[in-house]
């Protein structure tokens, strides 16, 4: 074991804006990177969705006339 | 076997002359931008000295750059292209026919230009010969490699920056070596090494550009 | 062999690659995330503090796997987009888009902590060192490559054209490498490397690697994902794919 308490370890021995700032930012980039990652994939899913109910809409307009 | 090569260079050397304008404008800016350096850093002799292989390399890029779009555009507008590649004729010679008339209407020029840019740099005798034989030497590779980016953006928006963001990094070991040969020589150690690696970049660019240029102008058409 | 063949040709088939990349993706994810807790234990409780650097040489677990990593994704990359161009598989064009955002984001965190490392190592965010400069032209080369597939719409050609501009790269990147390096050892002499560390314990070293292990197989889970949304976009007009939308709006 390294550190003899809490501060120690937040200080990273005087370095802690260096140290701390490079795993800091490291862990955000792949926060935003798996966030960009999960809403490409809810995207594209509802627009195949939306584009399918589109397509079918389109496939039967005789019953879309007639239900007013 | 050359006989398609030189129609198409001798066409392509003969619309550059035609359109005549378009190459002089391509020196007035290789011109232009090394005369604003001294504006930008101070007319201090030795320094512009120093300076001056650097200024005239990245001029040499920035202006091979602007220039490289003329390559394919208008062939691709007007259809010759698709026609050239239908043709029996192996895509790569003719591509390589279209890149060495441009080399010759577009980098020939910058090298001719260079060493009277040189002298408001108050480069020397021996420095200002180096430079000329590195520009000699580098600027086929930057024209190959730029032909393959050139070819690879044709008909896309925004091609011209797209361009550049793809071709300036590939772009910089051509730099490092050109610019490098005159202080190699200023520094007494001779350029010999730079101008060797010079010559042979170019020489494996032009067994391997072409082949790529071609490729990429197949898809692009397709 | 006849079977390893066919075997490999079955999941070059988006169809049949959809459901496996599924599946591998989370497994994946889980190891990532126990070798990265593991990386990040060794990095800060079991290596000892640097001689000659003190505390701040704990940024060599991210630095030098993130640097590792980006280089490797894109030979990777190259590797893909050579075997899509040669067997003319949609999917190998697919993994190569997928794999460049995450070859990017491994080259901004190199270069990032690279920064913040060298600030109080060499007294500067940015020296124009060997490394530091070639991974920055790496970063370029990755802007570059997802620059180009975004600006052409047709998929089949954005696909050939991003294939071309990464085997060009991949050939660069050698000889961005060994330029720099010749310009950097000219203008200033040598520089304090990074990596030099004479007494590299084994437990640094230990650290690097689970760390790098912990990036590999970050890579690969972010990449099935992704090719999984490539895959369904791409192949929208097939008959599974209308299967497979059946089963996502029953699921929500």
């Amino acid at each position: 074991m390294n550190w003899g308490s809490a501060e120690a370890f937040w200080n990273m021995g005087g370095a802690a804006t260096f140290v701390w700032g490079s795993y800091a930012v490291t862990l955000i980039v792949i926060v935003v990177e798996l966030i960009l990652l999960f809403q490409r994939r809810k995207n594209t899913v509802s627009r195949l969705l939306r584009l399918r109910r589109g397509r079918s809409a389109r496939r039967q307009p005789a019953n879309v006339s007639e239900s007013p | 076997m050359l006989g398609p090569f030189i129609a198409v260079l001798r066409r392509d050397l003969l619309l550059a002359w035609r359109g005549r304008a378009d190459v002089l404008v391509t020196i007035g800016f290789f011109v232009v931008v090394a005369c604003l350096f001294p504006f930008g850093v101070g007319a201090e002799p030795n320094q512009l000295r120093e300076i001056a292989p650097g200024i005239l390399w990245v001029d040499a890029l920035l202006a091979t750059l602007l220039s490289l779009h003329r390559l394919f555009a208008q062939d691709h507008a007007d259809g010759s292209l698709e026609q050239l590649l239908l043709s029996p004729e192996p895509t790569v010679l003719w591509v390589s026919a279209k890149v060495l008339a441009y080399w010759l209407t577009t980098s020939l020029p910058l090298v001719i230009a260079a060493p009277g840019l040189g002298l408001l740099f108050d480069m020397e005798q021996g420095s200002l010969k180096v430079l000329c034989l590195s520009l000699l030497l580098g600027t086929p590779m930057l024209s190959l490699l730029g032909a393959v980016g050139a070819a690879l953006t044709l008909g896309l928006r925004g091609g011209g920056m797209l361009l550049a963001l793809l071709v300036l990094p590939l772009f910089v070991p051509v730099l490092i070596f050109g610019a490098g040969a005159v202080d190699a020589y200023l520094g007494g150690s001779g350029s010999d090494a730079h101008l060797l690696l010079l010559a042979g970049g170019s020489l494996a660019a032009l067994v391997l550009a072409p082949w790529a240029c071609a490729a990429a102008l197949r898809i692009a058409a397709e | 062999m006849t079977r390893s063949r066919f075997n490999i040709f079955r999941f070059a088939v988006p169809q049949n690659f959809y459901p496996l990349a599924g599946k591998l993706a989370p497994i994946f994810a889980v190891t990532a995330a126990v070798l990265f807790l593991a990386g990040l234990w060794i990095s800060f409780f079991i290596a000892p503090t640097d001689a000659q650097q003190g505390e701040v040489y704990r940024v060599i677990f991210i630095h030098v796997p993130a640097a590792w990593m980006s280089m490797f994704i894109y030979l990777v990359m190259a590797f893909w987009s050579a075997v899509g161009l040669v067997f003319n598989t949609r999917l190998s064009a697919m993994m190569a888009h997928a794999l460049a955002p995450t070859g990017a984001m491994f080259c901004f965190v190199a270069l990032w902590t690279g920064a913040l490392w060298g600030r109080p190592t060499w007294g500067a965010y940015w020296v124009w060192d060997a490394r530091l400069t070639s991974q920055l032209l790496l970063l370029f080369l990755y802007f570059g490559y997802i620059a180009l597939i975004n600006a052409i719409d047709d998929p089949r050609r954005a696909d050939k054209a991003g294939a071309i501009l990464a085997l060009v790269g991949a050939i660069n990147v050698p000889i961005i490498y060994f330029s720099v390096k010749w310009w950097n050892t000219l203008h200033q002499g040598a520089s304090v490397s990074l990596t030099k560390a004479p007494s590299m314990a084994t437990t640094m070293l230990m650290g690097m690697l689970v760390m790098a292990f912990a990036a590999w197989a970050y890579t690969i889970a972010v990449t099935l994902w992704r090719v999984r949304s490539l895959i369904l976009e791409r192949e929208r007009n097939a008959e599974w794919v209308n299967e497979e939308l059946d089963r996502l709006e029953a699921a929500a």
